[in-house]
């Protein structure tokens, strides 16, 4: 019956194609998630009132951000090609595609994680400055856990944004369910392979978003 | 124990400055518990924060157990702060972790490994009386026990000092006296010295031996808390000593039983301290062949022994009268007629 529906479906290749898919989802996530936590940890601790209180560091942070958040993925994809190539070795292929996506949401995330660190109840930073912290110690057992719901839920809408990132990479040769859809469905008129590709990519969506609320509500003691 | 001289903050802000506390000097002998009141805005919470550097001085000194404050690298100021607790009005705890965890966190501040901090946590879970609830998360604590947490975790590292500013105000009345009692009993039993924020005299006439009444950044009256409250100077004192008497004011109803019968006299009594305690009262009309007629008064307790003063008539002979007045002034309680209200 599914046959009927759909023809042109090779479940062989949808398969090598959602794990590539969520091999660039995962990495990039990670990815995202350190180098996104690295600059809104640096743009909040350097605003006014805040341990590293800098300016100009703020600045410069917060224009490279801003800057990057800016550029369109699919313009930002081929300005990294000259990087991802040397890194790399090619421009092709989902490992290609990290750079692009990484760099891409990182700065997105970074303004969530910001966002999620002035919500910590400066009281509560206070007390353990009281109690003899040094900074390091307010990082890692203050501002961190107390601001990680924000953080998981922040790092699930990022990681849906990669997902439809993933796919646009696939137009450049990245691989993956969004490859597939235009190459196989789009380009040879398979209009049954991109809705294979569709509901596949929804799936995966869905299960993230599930995921993420799920853990984001059980480390949740407020 | 702690000797503040001459301390001084200015705040400055892109149009104006702010002169938060003003050349305080006070001592604070070890075992106090030091009060400190005032309205708010009087520049309370900066002078706390001042005491552990959570604000830097302008100007002045702190000294604690003969360590200067104000020339502590950043390295031994840190350490320095781990000996000196602090509590909060909001508490202040982390969410994130249970009871336990929270008054581990200390602990693990101050690098003590993990083996050796459970005998300490659970001895201080117990002082508090908070045994049973080590597991659980903040949210589900009430005020008073969420300040037990914040007690124990200010105790963890041992302090010499407790700072707790404005530690009941976000409390119940009868939530705030518990505290109160937990923090007399821990200065009892550890020998800790308080230093006391608050903007109720409740708090200072419950627990505190000394205190110091702060307006606009100045100290204008410290001593010991039944002397300040005895002899009000300074018109913020008397505004707050007015809050524990309100019915101070009301002399005018006296009127009435004031006459020029020599058989009758209105006479307004003064405890201070110890005596306070006494059935005076009793003893009066049992030792002696008059009544006693109860007209108005107030009798509050204080760490010091209570004060207060009762308005009494005496009925009776006019000599009986005039000796139980000699009696009642060999029991160290003052006397004082009154013939008329102004
Ligand atoms: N960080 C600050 N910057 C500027 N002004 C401040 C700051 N902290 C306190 N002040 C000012 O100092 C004065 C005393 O404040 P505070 O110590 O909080 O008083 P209290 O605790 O007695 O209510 C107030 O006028 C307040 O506005
Ligand atoms: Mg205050």
């Amino acid at each position: 019956m599914l046959t009927n529906i759909f023809p042109n479906v090779d479940m062989e290749k949808m398969w090598v194609a959602t794990y590539e898919t969520l091999y660039m989802t995962f990495i990039s996530v990670l990815g995202t998630f350190i180098l996104g936590i690295l600059l809104g940890l640096l743009l909040y601790l350097t605003n006014k009132g805040n341990l590293w209180e800098n300016k100009s560091l703020n600045s410069i942070v917060a224009i490279i951000v801003n800057v990057s958040r800016a550029i369109p993925f699919i313009i930002l994809i081929l300005l990294l090609f000259p990087f991802t190539d040397f890194l790399l070795g090619t421009i092709r292929g989902p490992n290609a595609a990290l750079p692009a996506l990484i760099v891409g949401s990182a700065p997105f995330y970074a303004r969530l994680v910001e966002i999620g660190l002035r919500e910590v109840d400066k009281g509560v930073i206070e007390a353990a400055k009281a109690m003899g912290a040094k900074t390091r110690t307010i990082i890692f057992k203050v501002l961190l856990p107390e601001s990680m719901p924000a953080l998981i839920s922040g790092i699930t809408v990022t990681a849906i944004a990669l997902i439809s990132y993933t796919a646009m990479a696939g137009v450049i040769g990245a691989g993956g369910l969004g490859d597939l859809a235009y190459m196989e469905g789009f380009q040879r008129r398979n209009n049954d392979v991109v809705l294979a590709c569709t509901i596949f990519i929804v799936v995966i969506v869905f299960i993230f978003q599930f995921i993420g609320d799920w853990i984001s509500k059980r480390i949740d003691h407020r | 124990m702690i000797t503040i001289n001459n301390l001084s903050k200015t705040f400055k802000t892109k149009d104006h400055t702010v002169q938060a506390v003003d050349d305080v000097s006070i001592d604070i002998e070890k075992g106090d518990i030091y009060g400190v009141i005032g309205y708010s805005g009087a520049g309370k919470s900066t002078f706390v924060r001042l005491i552990n550097r959570l604000e830097d001085p302008t100007d002045g000194e702190i000294i604690l157990n003969g360590q200067d404050m104000t020339d502590l690298s950043k390295a031994q100021l840190r350490l320095e702060r781990q000996k000196i607790g602090m509590i909060f009005q909001h508490f202040n705890l982390l969410w994130s972790r249970t009871v336990y965890e929270n008054i581990a966190f200390p602990l693990e501040i101050a690098g003590i490994p993990k083996a050796n901090r459970e005998e300490k946590v659970l001895e201080l879970i117990e002082l508090v009386g908070l045994k049973g609830r080590e597991n659980s998360y903040p949210s589900q604590l009430s005020g008073g026990q969420k300040q037990r947490v914040g007690i124990a975790r200010s105790l963890a590292n041992d302090p010499k000092v407790l700072l707790c500013d404005e530690a009941t105000s976000a409390l119940d009345p009868e939530t705030t006296d518990d505290i109160l009692d937990l923090l007399v009993s821990i200065n009892e039993k550890l020998d800790l010295t308080i230093i006391l924020i608050t903007h109720e005299m409740h708090v200072i006439q419950k627990i505190c031996h000394r205190v110091a009444v702060m307006e606009q950044g100045h100290v204008v009256e410290q001593g010991d808390v039944l002397d300040v409250f005895m002899n009000p100077q300074s018109k913020t004192t008397k505004r707050f000593v007015q809050q524990l008497n309100p019915q101070e004011g009301s002399v005018e109803e006296l009127k009435d039983f004031i006459t020029s019968d020599e058989r009758s006299k209105v006479v307004k009594l003064h405890f201070v301290g110890h005596n306070a305690k006494r059935a005076l009262i009793s003893d009066v009309s049992k030792q002696f062949d008059i009544n006693v007629n109860i007209l108005q008064g107030s009798i509050s307790p204080t760490q010091e022994g209570a004060y207060g003063t009762l308005y009494v008539e005496f009925q009776g002979e006019p000599e009986t009268i005039e000796d139980v007045m000699n009696y009642v002034k060999t029991t160290g309680v003052g006397v004082e007629v009154i013939d008329h209200v102004d």
